[in-house]
């Protein structure tokens, strides 16, 4: 681990009368493995809009890789190495699985200017890493729900990112996928990715993350090795009640 | 320079179409054909936001009529040759079209278009009150008998100056669809958060496909007052233009170039057969017939019906109903 990649400091949003996020301070050190929990309404996806750049936060700042994001639209956040993952997939419908991949490989990696490379060849790369070769020509709505979670995030790794933040990549899967996808994360971290999971499934956080983050109401309760977070009385409270 | 084989086609083409009508050796065939190619500028011009970016507007007549009124207010300021009060129409449709796009991106499936149409509202309703061009009296325009510098027929200076608009619609169509603007604009009409999410500048996109619709339409009518020589606000602002406009994409298929060529050949055509042999009337009743028709049974159109269009087959009716 050297030096910070994502430095999140008082971030806040409402909406209306609502406070989503209320004050949320979090460092992540590049290729680290962060898990973010949190019950259902707690605004684990309201950060990621956040940090993505989906939403404008009211209050705070999001610093990545050294420079700061307030502002930026999120495709200009995609180029600073920033992707995301949606937490229902949203491929290209009209496009085909190698043009899925092919528009962050032509708006990002292109648009950075530092060389193009053969799209080609990089979708084909990509599917293979993630189990889907060979499916190049097929089209995404004849994929089923555990290939279209692989296409979803090859096509996030298609942007080349220094941070991948993942929402709830596995959240109906059945247990082998869930491992498939898990197996996947790893391997990406592996070759330098940072990763933020955002995930319910348990087996697959306390797996996954070197450091737990968990999200209740709006606000930060703690954060911390994952063992020693869930064993804190207020995160078992948040889950599980007085 | 990639595309310019197709460009070179394209003009091959139009010469034959151009020599064919010459050879008929029939006034009206000109007469009838500029209006048929009127509608191709028009319906490859429109596919550009409709159906590359799913932006459906309703808006054509009011593009298409300040074309045509740019060329009465220039005649009257500073007449210039045609072609550069076609340019100038496109412009200043273009120019619309940018700050429609400004105005209204946040508005998405049917709002998007009944933005539109209430700017098509305005614009007629600014165009009455402009004495200037006529206001609701209307302005006539005295065509020449023939064309400085070609030395033909007016009508016939028309026909070939649409028939060469028609020709640059189509090369400029192609080329964004085999382009990283065309992925783009696709990556837009699917998903614009996941498009955003893949480093798809969506804003900047958007804006570019209204202001360049929304030039075609303009330079599709410019020609429009020498044409019809009287132009006043209710014909030019026909609501016929944009139901016409929208049908032909939808019928010939809207993924691609070829359909809006196809539906807009096919159906202006049948309109003018049908001016002429059964009533003037009749040709709304044509477009709301065959577009009900395709509706139910090829919503891809022409081109999806017989399978040609691969993109369009995931989702065959993401035009049809509005996105929010």
């Amino acid at each position: 681990m050297s030096g910070t990649l994502l430095e999140v400091t008082g971030l806040a949003k409402r909406f209306g009368g609502f406070v989503a996020l209320d004050g949320i301070d979090l460092a992540v050190g590049a290729g680290e493995r962060v898990g973010l929990i949190g019950p259902n309404g707690s605004g684990k996806s309201t950060f990621v809009n956040c940090l993505s750049g989906t939403l404008r936060n009211e209050a705070g700042q999001v610093r990545f890789d050294g420079r700061p994001l307030d502002g930026l639209a999120a495709h200009r956040r995609t180029r600073l190495g920033l992707a995301r993952s949606f937490q229902l997939p949203r491929p290209f419908l009209s496009l085909t699985v190698g043009e899925n991949l092919r528009i962050p490989i032509e708006y990002v990696v292109h648009a950075r200017g530092r060389g193009r490379i053969d799209v080609e060849s990089r979708c084909a790369e990509l599917l293979e890493m993630v189990g889907l070769a060979g499916r190049t020509d097929e089209l995404p709505a004849g994929l089923t729900q555990v290939e279209m979670r692989k296409l979803e995030l090859a096509r996030a790794m298609a942007a080349e990112p220094k941070l991948l933040i993942a929402d709830e990549a596995m959240a109906g899967l059945s247990h082998q996928e869930v491992d498939d996808i898990l197996a996947l994360l790893l391997q990406l971290n592996d070759r330098g990715v940072t990763i933020i999971m955002i995930e319910h499934i348990m087996r697959a956080v306390m797996h996954f993350s070197q450091r737990l983050v968990v999200l209740v109401a709006g606000r930060k309760i703690a954060d911390g090795l994952p063992d020693e977070v869930i064993r804190n009385p207020e995160v078992e409270r948040a889950y599980l009640g007085e | 320079m990639r595309g310019f084989p197709f460009f070179l086609v394209c003009l091959a083409v139009a010469a034959a179409v151009f020599l064919a009508a010459r050879l008929t050796n029939n006034g009206y065939v000109f007469f009838a054909g500029y209006v048929v190619l009127q509608y191709v500028v028009m319906a490859v011009g429109w596919n550009i936001l409709g159906g590359y970016t799913g932006y459906v507007n309703f808006g054509t007549a009011g593009f298409f009529a300040l074309g045509a009124y740019c060329t009465v207010a220039l005649e009257k300021l500073v007449p210039l040759p045609l072609p550069v009060v076609m340019l100038a129409g496109g412009v200043v449709s273009g120019a619309l079209g940018l700050g429609m796009g400004y105005l209204t991106l946040r508005l998405r499936g049917a709002f998007f278009s009944i933005a539109t149409l209430a700017m098509a509202v305005v614009a007629q309703t600014f165009m009455v009150n402009w004495p200037f061009v006529g206001g609701s009296a209307g302005a006539f325009v005295i065509r020449p008998e023939t064309a400085e510098y070609f030395g033909i027929d007016y009508i016939r200076y028309l026909f070939l100056l649409m028939l060469g608009l028609c020709v640059i619609v189509i090369a400029v169509a192609r080329l964004i669809e085999r382009s990283r603007l065309g992925d783009g604009f696709a990556a837009i009409r699917d998903d614009e958060l996941a498009a955003e999410a893949s480093g798809v500048p969506t804003l900047r996109l958007k804006l570019f496909a209204t202001a360049l619709s929304g030039m075609f339409l303009g330079m599709a009518g410019a020609p429009l007052p020498f044409y019809v020589t009287y132009l006043d606000p209710p014909s030019a602002f026909s609501l016929a233009y944009a139901v016409n406009t929208i049908a032909m994409p939808l019928i010939g298929g809207t993924a691609s170039w070829p359909g809006p060529l196809i539906g807009a050949v096919l159906i202006a055509t049948l309109q003018q057969v049908a001016t002429v042999t059964i009533s003037s009337a009749v040709n709304l009743l044509i477009v709301g017939l065959v577009l009900v028709g395709f509706v139910i049974a090829a919503p891809r159109g022409i081109i999806g019906w017989f399978g040609l269009d691969r993109r369009a087959r995931a989702h065959p009716r993401r035009l049809a109903v509005g996105r929010t």
